[in-house]
This record gives structure tokens, C-alpha cells and sequence, in this order.
């Protein structure tokens, strides 16, 4: 990352924060609405960040995922399934049933992962086409089943869709307890405390991405692992000669890309809300791409990217709660269709390429022939 | 990605030729109703009485023949738009889109400017200027992602799709608001009818199938005619199969890939335009979801030749009317077609697959059809 993206993304982020505290100010504290807002900022740029990791390991391996949003639809889907089915059917506890769903997520995830792999490695099926493939089938599987399980003909549901066990549960950093003594019990300062708290109470997915996000950085820049990933994508002729093993090396990298695809659909129906609706993914895995590319292929600067995103999410949201206080020469901010769109502007503005150019790895969706 | 190397090859009749060219997506369609056929019976259905029904309500009266051309109309417009920009080596995702702004636009000029104008506009100038407005709505929207893609270097993958949901987001808002059909019994965001002049005339009286049919053919043979025997098809061609041997052969590059985005989204436009003009005379919200992911899967199971997109739109929008007979007959849902969609499109497009399993030899030709971000 430079600077010039760098600060780029830093501005973006003033502006959607300055937007929401100048609106809001009149209904609550600055420093309550600012961490409310990076809260869900956080949240939100979850399945972005693992949408956008998913593409770096694939991309950096040569194959272009252009399936990552069919990924995740489907995970999603199939985690959620999981979930009710272990819940309802084998009458698991809550906890068990999500987590099991999670895995489930994951592991259906990997599955798709090694469908491209299979289509754009063994195959060699144009890789563009190859996702497209992918988004399709995910729609078209998710919304038959969806119908078929609960409505069909001797569903074990029989016509009703059952509720969900439930979401994950927010992890307690206990900063408010830790640091009370400092407050020396002035309710201002508790009340801080206490807000800032919330920006570190994220759920068990939200934080995987965060750590996974150095650790995929450790393992593509400071293993042999991730030496072998990236000469495989940027010249497969020369990894080979020295006897790395080309078509294992990408299978292996698009299914670990395709299992945190799989992550971030868990994100939305195991951790965000406890329900599958057709479509839901709603275009984020392409936008995950866009943080890939605008953070040129690494790790942190895609998860840096995906912040901007998650934050002009979380604008849509903090407009809709302050609605009543916008003052009307700004009514179209009471608009969410209006303000829904300033993530795909940005995702458009991103990809001109005005801020900085970035390069793909050299060998990025051309099949390998020996 | 390598281009063709059959040059070498000696001469075909025209018949081996078409053979030659019907035989994977014949293969592969076959291959995708037994795979689904085989799902049917997993989910507990009866695979053959799904079949029957498919058959029956496509293509078993002539209610069901019309109803048939009525799908094929919009899917013919949107699969030429994906398969003219394939042969410029442009993938445009976003037809969803550029259709339904089409549509917007044109039922806002089929139901405003009589208004606007305070007189009532005769026919013949009304109905040419809505659809004309759909197309150009369609046109520009494209063309925004072409400008991007020759100046910028902004893939057109990402950007079209983008521009799909501003597309869409822009026309709930209008459709819940300035444009909602104001009627006091109407609850559904959706435009109010357009004028008797903006309406195309029936064909036959009692069928739903419209003049939007007969054009859909008469374009598709046009856009056969602009790309093998014009100049314009030329250079769209060339550029598609080799920008940099375009560039020294003196094609203006940028200007190509503009001029083929705007085309593009001008057919897509005209798909939304004739919707209204021809068959809704309205324009209703979510009416337009799937058409761009049909309208792929249509360009490449046609091979992105004008002639295979007309027969892979009628095989679509065969299977999409005769569902509700099917779910009739065997209670299976409808989404059951998408998924024999995506399994046509998966051995389509991995054709190796289907010669695998067939055991046809490849005569080691590879179509140049998207490039990656750098291109």
C-alpha cells in the first residue's frame, strides 16, 4: 500500500464519519456515534475482508475468481441448512448446531473451491466463465432448494420454514471492567468506556477475519508455502522447472480460497442474521474483489479497502436511524437507495485506477500448460 | 488464450460446418436433462412427468407456442447483447441492468409526454420514440462502463455489475416515488400504463405473443449482417480476437470497445423496451432480476453466433413457460429450471467435459471470450 491509497482511504473514511457525527450530533455524542459507527464498520467489512482474502489466495496463485459472491451465496445457504437440520431434525443444542453450520459453510465453500479448480485448472474453462458458472449455479441451487426442503413434497419441514437456532454470540473484551478505577465512577467517562467497549465486542467470525488477515500476510510473504503461491502465479514455467508442483499448488490455494468465501456466507446467515433469503449476498463478493484489487492482491490492503466499504454500509444504516434529525436541504440522505449506492460509486471510482494503478500477479487466469 | 489455428484445416460443407458447431451444445444439453433428471428423482420427483410437463406447456398448443415467444423476445435481445460483446472480448454481466433502465425510460416516455405535451401524440410517432428512449437508456448506461474500459483500464466484469445495482437502486426509488403508479388501489411499486399510442398492435387476436418477436428475429439477422459483413463488425471482431494486432492494423481501439459496450446495451435496452411497448405496457419492480445471468448462459450455449442465440432463447424461454406446467404436474418448483440452466451452462462452457465423456477430439481451437484484469 502507499500513501496516495493509503490516504485515500483514510479521507473516505473522515468523510463517511464526519457525515454521520455532523447529522447526528443533535441526538447523541460524537465519541458514542463514532464508536458505534466503526462497531459496525467492522461487522460490516467481515465477509468483504474474507471475500477479498478468498480472491488473493486464489489470484495470487493464477486463477481468477470472479465465483467468490456464488460462493458465498451458496455457503450461506448450506451453513444455514446445516444449522436448522442439526438443530431440528437431530436435536443438537444451539451452540452445537451453529458452530457445526460455520463448518459446514466452510466445507461447502472449499467444494465450490475445488469446482473452479477443477474447471479452471484441469479443464482450463475460461476462468471469467468459470465463476460466472458458479454465480449461477449458486442462484439456481440455493433458490430451488430453499423451496424444495421446505415446501416440496415430504418436506421434513413440512411447509414452513423453521426459525434458525440462532447467531453467534458476541465475544466480551472486558475493557469496561479493566478500566472502570480510571473513571473513579464519573458517569461521562463509564459511558465512554462503555462505548468503546462495544467496538471490541465482536462476534467469533468478525474477529477470525481480522486475525486472518495477518496471518494470511505471514503465510504469503513469509512462508515457503506463500514463496511457492505467488512464483506459481506470477511465472508457473519458472516454478515448475524448479519442481514446484504448478496444478497442486493452485488447486490447493483456490480451495483455501474457496473455504474463506465459505467463512464470509457463514457470516450472514450463522452471525449477522439467523435467515437465508434468495440472493442475499447482494453483490458483496464482487465489491470483495474490488477491496482485492484496490488493495493490489495483498492481504492487509485489501482488508483496508474493505473497511471504506463496511463504512459506507454502516453510513446506510446510522442515515436511517438519524433520519428524523437530517435537516431537509439534505433529504436525500433519508434515501437508503440513494445513499445504498456510494459502495458501488466507490467500487467504480476504485477500479478507474485515479488513485493508483495496481498490477495482478503475471499469470493471472491463464491456464498452466506445460 | 490462443487464437483459432483451423485455417490449415481443409474445407468443410456448410452442413458438416453447422453439425460440427450444434454438436457440443447438443451434447451438453442432453448430458445437463439426464444430471437433472437424476436430481428430479433424488428430491423425490418423477423425472419423465417433469419432462412431459416441460414439453407439454412449451410447446404443446398454441397458447403455450406464444406464450413460449414471449419469454424467447427479451432473452433473444439480451443473449445478442452478451454475444456481441463476446465478439468485441468484452463480458457484459450487467444486461440486468441496461434492461430494466430500458424499460424505465421507455414507459416513462409511453406514459409522461402525452401529458408533458398536454396533446395526444399520434401512433406513429409515439411507439418508435418509446422504444427508441428504452434503447438509448440502455445505450448510454453501457456505455458509461465501455468509456471506463478503453480510458480507465476499470474492468467492464465488476463495473457492469456495479452498475447493475445503482441500476436497480435507482429504480426502486423512482418507482416507489416520482414514477409510482398513483392510482389509489395500487400498493406494488410499479409505473402506471402506458398510453394506447405507445402500445404495439396485437398479431393475433387472444395470444400474448407480440411484433417484439418478429423484430427480435429481424435484429438478430442484423447483427449477423454488422458483424460478418460490415467494416464495424470487422474491427469489433479483430479487436475482440487481438487488441494489440487491432492497434497496428489501424483500428481505433478505444473507440471500438465504446461503440461495441454502447451497441451492446442498446440491444439490452431494446429487450426492456419492447417488455413494455409490446406485453406489460408498465414497468414493474424486480421484473427484470435474472435476465442478465439468463442472457449469458443463452450467448454461450449459442456460441455468440446470432443464429444460435435465436435457438438457445427459444430453448430458454421453453423451459422457463413450460415450468409452471411442470410444477403443476409434479409439484416440483419452478427454480428447479435454473438449475438445469446453470448444469447447460456448466458443460457448455466446459466443453472439454463433454468430449471427455463423448469422446470427441478437440481440433485444438480455443475462442478467445473474456480477459483478465489487465487486459
Amino acid at each position: 500500500m502507499d500513501w496516495k491509497r493509503f490516504s485515500f482511504i483514510f479521507l473516505i473514511i473522515v468523510v463517511l464519519f464526519g457525515v454521520v457525527v455532523a447529522i447526528g450530533q443533535v441526538k447523541s455524542s460524537p465519541i458514542v456515534i463514532i464508536t458505534s459507527m466503526l462497531a459496525t464498520t467492522i461487522a460490516f467489512a467481515t465477509p468483504l475482508t474474507l471475500g477479498a482474502l478468498a480472491g488473493v489466495f486464489c489470484e495470487r496463485s493464477g486463477v481468477t475468481n470472479i465465483g467468490i459472491e456464488g460462493m458465498m451465496l451458496s455457503s450461506a445457504f448450506f451453513g444455514w441448512l446445516a444449522a436448522i437440520y442439526m438443530y431440528h431434525v437431530f436435536e443438537f443444542p444451539v451452540g452445537i448446531s451453529i458452530t457445526v453450520g460455520a463448518l459446514f459453510a466452510v466445507l461447502f465453500g472449499m467444494l465450490m473451491g475445488l469446482l473452479l479448480a477443477v474447471l479452471s485448472i484441469t479443464y482450463k474453462v475460461d476462468q471469467i466463465i468459470g465463476g460466472t458458472v458458479i454465480n449461477i449455479l449458486a442462484v439456481g441451487l440455493t433458490g430451488f432448494l430453499n423451496r424444495q426442503l421446505f415446501f416440496g413434497k415430504g418436506s421434513v419441514f413440512e411447509g414452513s420454514v423453521p426459525n434458525s437456532p440462532g447467531v453467534l454470540p458476541a465475544i466480551h473484551v472486558p475493557i469496561t471492567e479493566i478500566f472502570s478505577p480510571v473513571c473513579n465512577a464519573a458517569t461521562d467517562c463509564l459511558q465512554v468506556l462503555a462505548s468503546i467497549n462495544k467496538v471490541f465486542d465482536q462476534k467469533p467470525i468478525a474477529i477470525s477475519a481480522i486475525l486472518l488477515v495477518f496471518i494470511a500476510h505471514y503465510v504469503l510473504f513469509y512462508t515457503r508455502w506463500g514463496l511457492r503461491t505467488r512464483a506459481v502465479g506470477e511465472h508457473p514455467k519458472a516454478a515448475d522447472t524448479v519442481g514446484i508442483n504448478v496444478i497442486r499448488m493452485r488447486y490447493a490455494n483456490v480451495m483455501i480460497g474457496g473455504a474463506l468465501a465459505g467463512l464470509a456466507g457463514a457470516y450472514f446467515t450463522i452471525e449477522s442474521v439467523p435467515s437465508f433469503e434468495p440472493l442475499l449476498t447482494n453483490g458483496r463478493g464482487f465489491i470483495s474483489l474490488a477491496a482485492m484489487i484496490f488493495g493490489n492482491w495483498t492481504p492487509i490492503g485489501s482488508w483496508t479497502a474493505a473497511l471504506v466499504f463496511g463504512a459506507s454500509q454502516a453510513l446506510n444504516i446510522n442515515m436511517q436511524l438519524f433520519r428524523d434529525v437530517i435537516p431537509p436541504q439534505l433529504a436525500f440522505l433519508q434515501q437508503s437507495y440513494v445513499v445504498g449506492l456510494v459502495p458501488y460509486i466507490l467500487t467504480m471510482i476504485i477500479l478507474t485506477g485515479i488513485i493508483g494503478r495496481t498490477t495482478p500477479p503475471a499469470a493471472d487466469g491463464i491456464p498452466y500448460e506445460k | 488464450m490462443q487464437v483459432d489455428t483451423t485455417s490449415n484445416l481443409p474445407p468443410k460443407s456448410f452442413l458438416n460446418a453447422a453439425l460440427d458447431a450444434i454438436r457440443i451444445p447438443l451434447l451438453a444439453i442432453l448430458t445437463a436433462v439426464v444430471l437433472g433428471g437424476i436430481i428430479i428423482a433424488i428430491v423425490g420427483g418423477n423425472p419423465f412427468l417433469a419432462y412431459a410437463g416441460l414439453i407439454q406447456g412449451s410447446f404443446g398448443s398454441a397458447k403455450a407456442l406464444s406464450e413460449t415467444a414471449v419469454w424467447a423476445t427479451p432473452y433473444i435481445f439480451a443473449g445478442l447483447a452478451v454475444a456481441l460483446a463476446f465478439k468485441g472480448g468484452l463480458f457484459n454481466i450487467g444486461a440486468e441492468g441496461q434492461l430494466a433502465l430500458g424499460a424505465v425510460f421507455s414507459a416513462l416516455i409511453g406514459y409522461a409526454l402525452p401529458e408533458w405535451l398536454g396533446v395526444d401524440i399520434p401512433f406513429i410517432i409515439h411507439l418508435p420514440l418509446t422504444i427508441i428512449i428504452g434503447m438509448t437508456a440502455g445505450m448510454i448506461w453501457a456505455s458509461i462502463v465501455g468509456f471506463l474500459k478503453a480510458y480507465t483500464g476499470g474492468h467492464e466484469v465488476i463495473n457492469t455489475i456495479m452498475m447493475n445495482y445503482i441500476a436497480l437502486n435507482t429504480i426502486s426509488f423512482l418507482l416507489n416515488g416520482p414514477m409510482k403508479d398513483r392510482n389509489p388501489d395500487n400498493v406494488i411499486a410499479r409505473t402506471p400504463l402506458i398510453a394506447e399510442s405507445a402500445r404495439m398492435p396485437e398479431i393475433f387476436e387472444g395470444f400474448r405473443i407480440h411484433w417484439g418477436f418478429i423484430l427480435a428475429l429481424l435484429v438478430a439477422f442484423f447483427i449477423w449482417w454488422l458483424l460478418n459483413k460490415t467494416t464495424l463488425g470487422f474491427e469489433i471482431r479483430t479487436v475482440g480476437a487481438n487488441p494489440d494486432a487491432a492497434k497496428y492494423a489501424g483500428v481505433n481501439v478505444k473507440r471500438t470497445i465504446i461503440v461495441t459496450m454502447a451497441l451492446s446495451g442498446m440491444l439490452a435496452g431494446m429487450a426492456g423496451a419492447l417488455e413494455v411497448t409490446g406485453l406489460n405496457f408498465r414497468h414493474e419492480l424486480g421484473f427484470s432480476i435474472g435476465y442478465g445471468f439468463d442472457a449469458i448462459a443463452i450467448a454461450l450455449l449459442g456460441k455468440s453466433h446470432p443464429l444460435g442465440v435465436v435457438l438457445a432463447s427459444i430453448l430458454f424461454a421453453a423451459m422457463r413457460n413450460g415450468a409452471t406446467r411442470m410444477q403443476f404436474l409434479t409439484q416440483l418448483p419452478v427454480d428447479l429450471i435454473s438449475v438445469l440452466q446453470a448444469l447447460i451452462l456448466l458443460f457448455v462452457a466446459a466443453d472439454a467435459i463433454i468430449r471427455y465423456i463423448y469422446r470427441i477430439k478437440s481440433k485444438g481451437e480455443r475462442v478467445v471470450l473474456t480477459r483478465g484484469w489487465g487486459g
